[in-house]
């Protein structure tokens, strides 16, 4: 448990005039880039790194956490005005969203997404706060094994929750542990895969990548793009808290289904705020009375969605902080940021500087009530907002990427990286492989060969030891079950076709005599 | 631009195959029963078998062919045009920008850009002019990145 003297000192450390600065900019940045269609949550959080370098370690975190939880949020705003969801988060209920800004009803709709994300983001908050020091102290007792499998599991779920072929996240996810293994960052500290080129030997720096694979590539998606002109519907927003007590009240048990799903989908790694709409809206539609209504421009699926994906934001920060193993790419790159900062993620943050973690918890406090007051704003000048051309920005967003990796090491090398990560990324895309994946592997890689290694001297060579401590057991029981899962689902869907088949084919009972 | 599933797995082979080749001469670490290349040559088997997974499946579903299907902005000269402009540019700000600078890069990378993308030059000049030198006043006085002057280096504030 966190003591009150530290968070005495976590809140001194954020009620600082420049920290809170810090998150009141990095708010309206996340605010416009969210509600700028084509440009994701991850975008903005990846281009935000370069700005972090600079800071004491709790306002770069505040930065990162204000940046995306604002982001998720306003990628509603174009989804109710345009159909076109600001970030994959809003996807799941655009046409919802949208249908009901052709019914007359875009302030519900706009309010509904703004107040539900606000309490998905706290209750979000609340499960860490309760559930990150007890998960802490379980994780003080795990060795490499415990780790192994914990990476693993880690990958694994990366694998198969996701829209891309499972085969296809699994190339990808390999590709970023190979690219991981560049560089003398191994446990033998041996230069490998470096092609004899000096800026190599210390790895592969991860922010010019992160920039590259998130930024570079959808700048890439962008110039290419042959559609044709996004309309922008100017209408006029009136009271978007109007009804919003109403909505509390008939759908309290879809608003604590969402909150819960978003946390569970949001802690399981590899998965974040995105699916977390999808699963709670294919819930919401399941579980509602008024299914019929479901696309026909009703909010009950956007109070509930809505209030998941924020809720999978703070989630997904759960493994991140007590393991460090992402929830999502969003914590992928904060994971980055907290190794930059030497706030290493793990269970001996929680003991060794508790303020640090009691900051973040304060940091998700505040810039979920922040976002009640500043996403009213965005509502307000949305219209605005969207209107700004992109192919006006992006020619700028290149040249912020170029100056962010090149800040990374103060070399031009980080530039080359870029390029060559976001050419990469494109065309990973073009062919169906996702680049989420990527990051991941490049993450977790070095964690995942450390403890592999580790485990494998400590057991002199034999790998039974991974089964058979008790922990380990039922992590590695977990994670064969993951990974054999589309096999036995194969052979069960295959068992129950033959079946069916044969009793098909079976000669019909002779009348007795 | 799309590889067909068969090209993209062969492609992927060759470079699970040249894991280990790379991995000949690193040294094992005495005492350790496990050295510096068993780690990438794990991921690069695994690598391996997707690749020939994606290969059959490609083969049992019949897509093997056509072997390369280009996008269709291929087809279209401006989006084309964005595309070199964007990646060369890019590719140019490496090669030249400790010579020439960041400012005089950034302006001709813009210029470029924006005319590519089909903006009105009345937009595109007062941008590339200003931008450049806000982004070099955010990131060299600010955050004290140390951005080269190039041929700016005589007139440096």
């Amino acid at each position: 448990m966190i003591s009150l003297a530290s968070w005495t000192q976590a809140a001194a450390l954020l009620f600082d005039p420049y920290v809170l600065a810090v998150i009141f900019v990095s708010a309206l940045y996340g605010l416009a880039v969210g509600a700028i269609p084509g440009l994701t949550a991850t975008m903005a959080t990846a281009l935000l790194v370069p700005v972090t370098f600079f800071m004491a370690p709790v306002p770069a975190v505040a930065a990162i956490v204000t940046a995306s939880a604002m982001a998720i949020f306003a990628g509603d705003i174009p989804g109710a005005l345009l159909r076109i969801p600001g970030t994959p988060a809003s996807a799941a209920y655009t046409d919802e969203a949208y249908a009901m800004t052709c019914k007359g009803q875009a302030e519900l709709a706009l309010g509904a997404g703004l107040v539900f994300s606000v309490v998905g983001g706290l209750f979000g908050t609340a499960v860490m706060i309760l559930f990150a020091p007890t998960l802490a102290d379980v994780a003080l007792r795990f060795s490499s094994f415990e780790y192994f499998w914990l990476v693993v599991l880690g990958l694994a779920s990366a694998i198969f929750i996701g829209n891309a072929s499972p085969l296809k996240a699994g190339i990808s996810l390999l590709l970023g542990l190979l690219v991981a293994c560049v560089g003398m960052e191994n446990p033998a500290a041996q230069p490998r895969f470096t092609l004899g080129v000096a800026d190599l030997m210390g790895g592969i720096d991860l922010i010019p990548v992160m920039v590259g694979m998130f930024a570079i590539s959808e700048l890439l998606r962008f110039v290419v793009n042959t559609d044709p002109p996004l309309k922008v519907v100017t209408q006029r927003i009136g009271n978007v808290f109007a009804g919003m007590g109403g909505l509390l009240s008939r759908y309290r048990w879809a608003l604590l289904r969402g909150n819960l799903i978003g946390v569970v989908v949001g802690i399981a790694p590899g998965s974040g705020s995105d699916m977390a709409a999808w699963l709670s809206y294919a819930a919401s539609k399941k579980f509602s009375r008024e299914p019929e209504k479901f696309g026909t421009g009703h909010v009950e699926g956007i109070v509930e969605a809505g209030a998941a994906n924020n809720s999978a934001l703070a989630g997904a920060w759960i493994p991140a902080l007590v393991f460090g193993i992402p929830g999502d790419s969003i914590t992928a790159i904060a994971i980055g940021v907290l190794y930059l900062k030497n706030m290493n993620p793990g269970p001996t943050m929680f003991t060794d500087n508790p303020q640090n973690i009691a900051a973040i918890f304060l940091v998700f406090i505040l810039a979920n009530l922040l976002m009640l007051p500043l996403g009213w704003l965005a509502i307000k000048v949305a219209a605005k907002v969207l209107k700004v051309s992109r192919a006006a920005l992006m020619p700028v967003i290149l040249l912020f990427c170029i100056t962010g990796s090149f800040a990374s090491n103060n070399a031009v090398f980080g530039v080359t990286l870029m390029v060559a990560f976001g050419l990469v990324a494109f065309l990973m895309e073009e062919n169906g492989l996702p680049v989420a994946p990527v990051i991941l592997g490049l993450v977790l890689g070095p964690m995942l060969e450390t403890n592999f290694v580790t485990s494998m001297i400590k057991s002199d060579g034999d790998p039974f030891v991974f089964f058979t401590r008790p922990i380990a057991m039922w992590l590695a029981a977990g994670t064969c079950l993951i990974l054999l899962w589309p096999v036995l689902s194969w052979a069960v869907s295959k068992i129950v076709l033959r079946q069916t088949h044969a009793n098909n084919h079976a000669p019909p009972p002779s009348n007795p005599p | 631009m799309k590889l067909s599933d068969a090209v993209l797995g062969l492609l992927l082979l060759a470079l699970s195959a040249a894991v280990p080749i790379a991995s000949r001469g690193f040294h094992a670490v005495p005492g350790q029963n496990i050295g510096p290349g068993a780690f990438p040559q794990l991921v690069a088997s695994l690598l391996a078998f997707c690749a020939v997974l994606l290969m059959l499946r490609a083969a049992r579903s019949g897509q093997l062919r056509p072997w390369l299907l280009p996008g269709a902005w291929l087809r279209l000269a401006p989006q084309r045009r964005a595309f070199v402009v964007c990646v060369g540019g890019m590719l140019l700000y490496v090669g030249l920008s400790d010579r020439m600078g960041f400012i005089p890069c950034g302006v001709a990378l813009l210029l470029a850009l924006g005319l590519a993308l089909r903006q009105p030059w009345q937009r595109v000049v007062p941008q590339a002019l200003l931008a450049p030198l806000v982004i070099h006043t955010i990131f060299y006085k600010g955050l004290k990145v140390p951005l080269p002057w190039g041929l700016l280096s005589g007139v440096a504030w």
